[in-house]
């Protein structure tokens, strides 16, 4: 195993950063944090005219998988906001890959200039990790298709111009094969968007869908053939694009506190011998989950499907990041309960903001125990447990 | 893995697999040592394979890990990294006499500082011929007959106390410092390596375990408790041999390393190879642990396998240091450039 990267890769990673050097400014990062909106249209904009918008559509292009981990967890690692842009750069991955021309040109090219938004309509309020349980309907009528129902989870659909929606069409048949996939535009009257607000700064919504009507040209992939593209997006994710390294813009945050922070003998924290031992462990983390994500980007840059390998790294990183956050917010004591902009919180509102974002990320993108069960069974060739 | 490196292992996994695994382990006790099979492996040269190509060796970092893990799969009770790590060094010295270059005489490092002219709880402390030991700033070279007998101890490895007298001086200051840290770094990364070995077989024998026995009329690998339990391990395993392999990597570079500790970027060998034993040593404690309780009151008894593993799980992730201990290590490497004390 070669742990260098290619020179093209290192020149990619350069120009990345360079780029967040250039552009991402504290006013970006405070303004995420003030909305829970973690997308920034005019940071996507400067990426595309930075040329570097094309590199982040999974299967597009001339980047291959690893350059797309090198750019998402140089987003990831400096703290910018990329939770819009990953996804709507998946859904542009999976256009690219079984849209029509129509949609290539109406949807694709606009989403690489960076001034437009998708998001996932997946989860509903009954079905979550069970999604081929879905009940929003979409009906044939004549030539166009009603759609009904709600969606939960829909973040960053205020941001959207279209929702990739997941919606039932047939119930005569097996769950995951009545379903079909549409790109509907979010403009389209009988939406309805309610925000969700969470503990933590971020945003998300519940999307309502009343009578929908969407021509068939919306239609993404063959009807009653919605969970192949599901199947297409989560091969084309892979667990390279972002998510994988929390930890480290904590770490970073965390030091900043140590380093200026009396402990209770008066020495700095970052003396501290359990300040210490945590930090060299989190550091231990961080790197672990670094090479499981590069390893599922190997993968498939060399043409495999990486899917139990995404699942490691996922539960890895996400529950890692938990237990890390854990243990620098009870070293921080009182003031690790303060928040931005409290006088004297701890890493100023850092640990307080982190220990409220954690526990989402063991349960988006597919909770821990869904990615048990792919392991257990594919991995372990254990029987199905459900 | 390259070619080469896919033969290493699929000799060694053979080697292990025929000439040691848990039989060997068992009748390896009290003294923790196989004669027998490193007579075998001796016979194969590998006990010379880590030193230089004119020397008859020419093996990598990279490729003694690969060693380790297959040996430590099979719980060998055979001191391979002690040896080949040792018999580096005393190449570099010009001091690689030829019984130790074929196995004849076994050599050991010394891995924690003399005290008081002793070194207690030496991990070959009961069968090393030849001992490499770091006092103050002098590397010294022991050459004695081993006790054959060792300390009872949790891992049934062949531990024992040494008392370090008469012993060469083989090099001073930073030499002796630079040479036994290179040498220390390079047995951490493949005690890791054995660690992952030890994790991997772990799992597996577990997983065929629970997929056999039944209970309520189905196999217990069939609950969803037991599979969740079991399903957080191999990630945990890969991602300790894939850290263990950066650390052979950045060991086989040339060129020194960076820490970088807030871009999260290191290639430094000393920090890598600390990271390993940590993380290694953890991994394949929670794999045990987990194996174990899986096997019900059997994993308990001494008739299964998996004890073995468990015991000596504990054992290589502890010798060298507690895990917190190492930690603190650790921290020092990443935080130098940052206003510690």
């Amino acid at each position: 195993m070669d742990f260098e990267l290619s020179e093209k890769a290192i020149d990619f990673r350069s120009q990345v950063k360079k780029f967040i050097e250039n552009n991402l400014t504290s006013e970006i990062i405070s303004n995420m944090h003030e909305t829970g909106t973690f997308n920034d249209k005019s940071f996507n904009e400067a990426l595309a005219s930075e040329g570097l918008l094309a590199g982040a559509v999974p299967g597009y292009g001339d980047r291959d998988p690893v350059e797309l981990y090198l750019l998402f967890n140089e987003l990831e690692k400096a703290g910018a906001p990329y939770d819009g842009l990953a996804v709507t750069m998946l859904v542009a991955g999976i256009i690219n890959a079984v849209g029509t021309e129509f949609h290539h040109e109406e949807i694709l090219k606009k989403l690489l200039t960076g001034k437009h938004n998708c998001c996932l309509g997946y989860s509903e309020p009954d079905y979550g990790s069970d999604v081929a349980s879905i009940t929003t309907k979409a009906e044939k009528v004549g030539d166009k298709w009603i759609i009904n129902g709600q969606k939960m989870w829909t973040t960053m659909a205020h941001e959207s111009d279209w929702v990739l929606l997941l919606t039932r069409t047939n119930s005569e048949v097996p769950k995951h094969k009545g379903m079909t996939m549409f790109l509907v535009p979010m403009a389209t009257s009988g939406i309805e968007i309610q925000p969700v607000p969470t503990m933590a700064s971020e945003r998300t919504n519940a999307t309502f869908y009343d009578n929908v009507e969407v021509e068939d040209q919306w239609r993404l992939g063959e009807i009653d053939d919605g969970w192949s593209v599901m199947g297409i997006a989560l091969a084309l994710e892979r667990g390279v694009m972002g998510g994988t390294n929390p930890a480290v813009p904590l770490l970073k945050h965390v030091l900043n506190w140590a380093e200026t922070t009396p402990s209770k003998n008066e020495s700095l924290m970052i003396n501290n011998n359990l300040m210490r031992e945590r930090i060299a462990r989190t550091a231990i983390i961080n790197q672990v989950g670094q090479l499981l994500t590069l390893r599922a980007a190997w993968i498939a840059a060399t043409g495999g499907m990486p899917g139990v390998e995404g699942s490691m790294a996922k539960i890895y990183a996400s529950e890692e990041y938990q237990k890390v956050v854990g243990w620098f917010q009870q070293m921080a004591g009182a003031e690790g309960l303060l928040s931005f902009g409290a006088e004297d919180a701890a890493a100023f509102g850092w640990i307080d903001y982190d220990a409220r974002h954690a526990p989402v990320t063991t349960i988006y993108g597919g909770t821990s125990e869904i990615n048990r069960n792919n392991i257990a069974e594919r991995h372990l060739g254990l029987p199905r447990s459900r | 893995m390259n070619a080469d490196q896919e033969a290493i292992k699929d000799v060694f996994s053979s080697f292990f697999v025929e000439q040691t695994g848990p039989e060997s382990a068992r009748n390896s006790i009290p003294l923790g040592f196989d004669l027998k099979a490193w007579k075998r492996l001796s016979e194969t040269g590998a006990p010379g394979m880590g030193v230089s190509p004119p020397a008859g060796g020419g093996a990598s970092l990279s490729d003694l890990v690969i060693v380790a893990e297959e040996a430590g799969s099979q719980i060998a009770p055979l001191p391979i990294i002690d040896h080949v790590v040792t018999s580096r060094v005393l190449e570099k010295l010009d001091l690689l006499e030829e019984e130790v270059l074929t196995g004849t005489l076994i050599a050991g490092l010394v891995v924690r500082p003399v005290k008081n002219g002793v070194a207690k709880s030496v991990p070959t402390g009961a069968i090393a011929n030849r001992l490499i030991a770091l006092n103050e700033d002098k590397l010294l070279l022991l050459a004695d007959e081993p006790p054959n007998k060792s300390l009872p101890n949790h891992g049934d490895l062949p531990i024992a106390h040494r008392v370090i007298k008469n012993a060469d001086v083989i090099a001073e200051g930073r030499e002796a410092t630079e040479l036994f840290d290179r040498a220390l770094n390079e047995w951490k990364t493949l005690i890791s390596a054995f660690l992952v070995g030890i994790t991997r077989s772990s799992i597996e024998i577990t997983v065929e375990y629970v997929k056999d026995r039944h209970q309520f009329g189905k196999p217990i690998g069939s609950f969803q408790s037991v599979q969740h339990g079991l399903a957080d391990l191999p990630g945990l395993c890969d991602g300790a041999r894939l850290l263990v392999n950066k650390a052979a990597w950045a060991g086989d570079k040339e060129i020194a390393g960076a820490i970088n500790l807030t871009d999260n970027e290191i290639s430094d060998f000393a920090t890598l190879a600390s990271m390993s034993l940590v993380f290694a040593g953890e991994t394949s404690l929670h794999a045990t642990d987990r194996g174990l309780h899986y096997h019900g009151g059997y994993g308990f008894s001494e008739e299964y396998d998996i004890q073995l593993f468990y015991r000596r799980a504990r054992a290589w992730s502890q010798i060298l240091n507690s895990p917190s201990e190492e930690c603190l290590n650790l921290a020092d490497l990443l935080l130098k450039d940052i206003g510690a004390e």
